[in-house]
């Protein structure tokens, strides 16, 4: 049910955009909301970034997935178990970049007898990576729209990603890589009954708005095929804060420019902050060198435990007794 | 034993349950042995902890102070504002499930409140309705819940059922650790009084009398002394350790179970022939008997407060610097509290070895070495005799403790030292050890007799793959470098795989080691035959 009334949530603020535009609306959804949201997006994500760093790491809480540096001719693991500041920057890089973690995945599984079997599983990996990066590339596109003349290395992108120039409009191969990422990160949430049980609103919802932003695009450039100098005329009106609404925008466009601004808005509210959030995991980003360097507490409590002299005089005659030596012996 | 067979046992259901999970109710009753007792009053008042007194989980009431919600909002509010790694936790999930199937208790149990995700989420949601914007305007529907008193009971029910063993941490994309969460719940949980008496006797007896098991100094004295002379019984040599001497070099702690109960009676016989061997100025203290500290299990406030006494006595007796023995959890508290919180220890030296002249450059700062690592640097440069065929009759394998795998990384010491010592080792399935390692199912305070069952669910993940090199190699042996591994794997072991016995790294080194004047060995430490060798029958 979940999923369902996030999906109906995303076709009505798509229907929103769409008739709201059309009923005049042109200025509100094309430009007043544009900026709304991405105040609320940046603001919104430097406060969540503030609010984590303004928590202090008081211990260092490595969590290690290799050998130690230790004795010389031990081979230490210096990314699994960063022993240096660097190694540790390393493992956050290709934490963020690979998804090194995600990659690491198994499935354990429960045979006959009570015996386990443990199976590499990379699907999940695979399908956020593949997700992440066409989005990513989605992203750079668009940079076409905002920028006259278009920088060449988003014309390179957009050059790669049509690689295969089947269609017209060229086929992007992210455009059809993030539709399927989508729908298997979906699909897996719906058919593996341990993740369906997990999963909250706030799981379906994303993924339903990505879905609609992705599909809303793909049918403004395939099928409706916008006017694209209006579109552009838009979006740089917007970039250079000189905002005009030129005529003749498919409505379309301003579904999808909604949903994106609903995104923007939803974005540091949501659990989507782990886009920012992964930098600062204190168990990836500290090096383990805590027997090498003191890591300092900056609110360590002054506590004392049960010391010496008390333990002495509680247990002084049996220690007497037993001939182990007093302190001042 | 749990009343429940073997066949019982691992007839697990995985189909997570109709209700919602965010409805929480838990049948006590149904549910016996699965959790822990409460802690005695008096353990409670001894340590000047909050809401004292005699209840018991099946109770309706639960006895808690009256502002009780008050109590755990504001405590969950101080410590989202010392502790980035509870904030960015509670907000960065997203629940992707790549923990779900890694827990232990999850595959033994099949309760989806085991998975790890989930285990945080009880917490998770009622920080979303009491602190974030979203769950105090959507409640429900952005995943938020009530502090009410089921959830408080669900609470004490899973974040006594975990074992901060970090394997989850591995697994996921943002390094989520639920070890952090469950204690820092269990922190939230002891500031209304509800703990559990196999973590909260420890505590107390610890700080009073300087080791969990409550042993007060006489009989610490006594317990050596029989261990001494056992080892002479078998060896022909006599050791002679020393307790609370000032002025020793090294100042040597390990965990109050290794000079208490079999089988870590045994590992530290092989630390007292190997000292000895060695010639090593050390000494032991009574007062600081002990290295675990299920502080570790209760507050940051309690690890402080126990860890105290470490570098307290290592001043007081004048060492140079500290040997650690064979403990988990105690090494997560060496490596990664001690120096922050009872650090520095300006007072000592940076450890180097006397007899390799090696310098443990990773230790300079808290000048505490791992046993593992003394003695493999020893085993590298030659300095100890060794004659493996002593442990022919054991077909060993290695059980990475959750502890020193995923909070320290010493993977490789103690394999050097076993294939050094011993002639036939095996290494279980790689998604079973190392980083990978599952857990016993009874550390964090949890290897208790009322929670068998869990115990045995939670064990059985790792005693499938000891079954698996049993059935494969022979193996007879489960080694490893954690005294609560020590107790709790050799329940484990004897309800599952009844053919393998548990024992520390450094009882096979003393069963190798040959000594200056030793009588031939017949038996190893534990007076069980040697295996016959080539030659014997013929002298």
């Amino acid at each position: 049910m979940r999923v369902v009334w996030s999906l109906l949530l995303v076709g009505a603020l798509a229907l929103v955009g769409f008739f709201g535009a059309q009923a005049g609306g042109q200025a509100l959804f094309g430009i007043v909301l544009p900026y709304l949201a991405m105040a609320v997006f940046l603001v919104g994500i430097a406060v969540r970034v503030v609010g984590w760093a303004r928590s202090p790491v008081p211990f260092r809480i490595t969590t290690t997935c290799g050998q130690e540096r230790s004795l010389a001719w031990i081979k230490a693991s210096p990314l699994d178990n960063p022993s240096t500041g660097l190694g540790a920057a390393a493992r956050v890089l290709l934490e963020v970049l690979t998804f090194r973690s995600l990659f690491r995945n198994n499935r354990s599984e429960l045979r006959d007898g009570g015996r386990f079997t443990v199976s590499a599983d990379k699907w999940l990996w695979a399908a956020a990576l593949a997700f992440h990066y066409s989005f990513l590339v989605v992203f750079l596109r668009h940079y076409r729209f905002f920028a006259e003349p278009v920088p060449a290395v988003v014309a390179w992108i957009q050059g790669l990603d049509g690689f295969f120039q089947v269609g017209l409009p060229v086929v992007y191969v992210t455009d059809i890589v993030l539709v399927v990422a989508l729908g298997y990160l979906l699909w897996r949430r719906l058919a593996d009954p341990r993740l369906r049980y997990i999963s909250l609103p706030a799981d379906y919802f994303p993924l339903a708005l990505l879905l609609g932003i992705a599909l809303s695009g793909v049918l403004l450039r395939y099928v409706s095929k916008a006017d694209v100098v209006a579109v552009k005329e838009l979006a740089i009106g917007l970039v250079s804060l000189h905002p005009t609404v030129p005529q003749g925008i498919d409505p379309l466009v301003f579904a999808h420019i909604f949903l994106v601004s609903v995104l923007l808005t939803y974005f540091p509210f949501s659990k989507l902050v782990h886009m920012a959030g992964v930098f600062l995991s204190p168990t990836r980003n500290l090096a383990n060198d805590n027997r090498m360097r003191r890591h300092i507490n900056p609110w360590n409590p002054p506590i004392v435990g049960h010391t010496y002299a008390e333990w002495e005089h509680e247990f002084h005659d049996k220690l007497v007794a037993s001939g182990i030596p007093l302190d001042e012996e | 034993m749990p009343e429940k067979t073997r066949d019982e046992l691992v007839r697990i259901d995985y189909t997570p349950p109709r209700r919602d999970w965010s409805d929480p109710a838990i049948d006590f009753e149904a549910r016996k042995g699965t959790w822990s007792y409460p802690a005695a009053a008096k353990n409670l008042r001894y340590l000047g902890f909050p809401n004292p007194r005699d209840w018991s989980p099946t109770d309706e009431d639960w006895q808690l102070p009256e502002n009780w919600q008050q109590v755990i909002h504001d405590g969950l509010a101080e410590r989202l504002t010392k502790y980035r790694s509870l904030k960015l936790f509670l907000d960065v999930c997203v629940r992707c499930g790549a923990c779900a199937d890694k827990c232990h208790f999850y595959l033994g149990s099949g309760d989806p409140k085991n998975m790890p995700v989930l285990r945080a989420e009880l917490l998770r949601s009622v920080y979303r309705n009491d602190f974030t914007t979203a769950g105090k305007i959507l409640g429900r529907v952005a995943g938020a819940r009530k502090l009410t008193p089921a959830v408080l009971k669900e609470w004490f029910y899973y974040f006594y059922q975990c074992t901060e063993c970090r394997r989850c941490s591995v697994f996921c994309p943002y390094g989520i650790d639920t070890a952090e969460i469950t204690m820092l719940a269990r922190e939230l949980l002891n500031l209304v009084g509800l703990n559990i008496n196999w973590v909260m006797e420890p505590v107390a007896n610890c700080d009073r009398t300087g080791n969990h098991l409550g042993i007060q100094p006489h009989t610490f004295k006594d317990n050596i002394e029989f261990l001494v002379d056992e080892l002479e019984e078998t060896t022909g040599v006599r050791v002679n350790p020393s307790i609370n001497r000032k002025g020793a070099e090294v100042l040597f702690i390990v965990p109050s179970a290794d000079f208490f109960a079999e089988p870590g009676i045994y590992t530290f016989m092989g630390y007292l022939l190997l000292l000895h061997s060695l010639g090593l100025d050390y000494t032991l203290s009574a007062y600081a008997s002990e290295g675990g500290n299920f502080g570790l299990f209760t507050s940051h406030d309690t690890i402080k407060r126990l860890n105290y006494k470490i570098y307290h006595e290592a001043k007081r007796l004048g060492v140079k610097w500290i040997l650690g023995g064979e403990c988990g959890h105690m090494w997560r508290v060496m490596h990664q509290y001690m120096d922050t919180m009872n650090g520095p220890a300006d007072f000592l030296e940076a450890p180097v070895s006397p007899f390799t002249g090696t310098a443990f450059t990773n230790a300079a700062s808290t000048k505490m070495v791992h046993i593992c690592e003394f003695t493999a640097d020893l085993i590298k440069h030659g300095k100890l005799n060794l004659d493996p065929t002593r442990n022919d009759h054991l077909r060993v394998t290695f059980h990475d403790s959750c502890n020193p795998a995923r909070a320290m990384g010493i993977l490789e010491e103690p394999r050097y030292v076993l294939r050094s010592v011993v002639n036939n080792f095996f290494e279980m399935p790689e998604n079973t050890i190392r980083e990978q390692t599952f857990c016993c199912g009874g550390g964090a305070g949890l290897g208790n007799d009322e929670n068998m069952e869990m115990r045995l669910r939670g064990g059985l993940p790792r005693a499938n793959a000891v079954r698996f090199v049993h059935e494969k190699h022979a193996v007879n042996r489960l080694a490893c470098i954690c005294a609560i591994d020590r107790a709790t794997l050799s329940t484990l072991m004897e309800y599952w795989v009844p053919e393998v016995d548990v024992s520390g790294v450094h009882e096979l080194v003393g069963n190798a080691l040959v000594l200056e004047g030793e009588k031939p060995r017949t038996t190893d430490l534990r007076g069980k035959p040697l295996a016959a060798r080539k030659g014997d029958a013929d002298a």
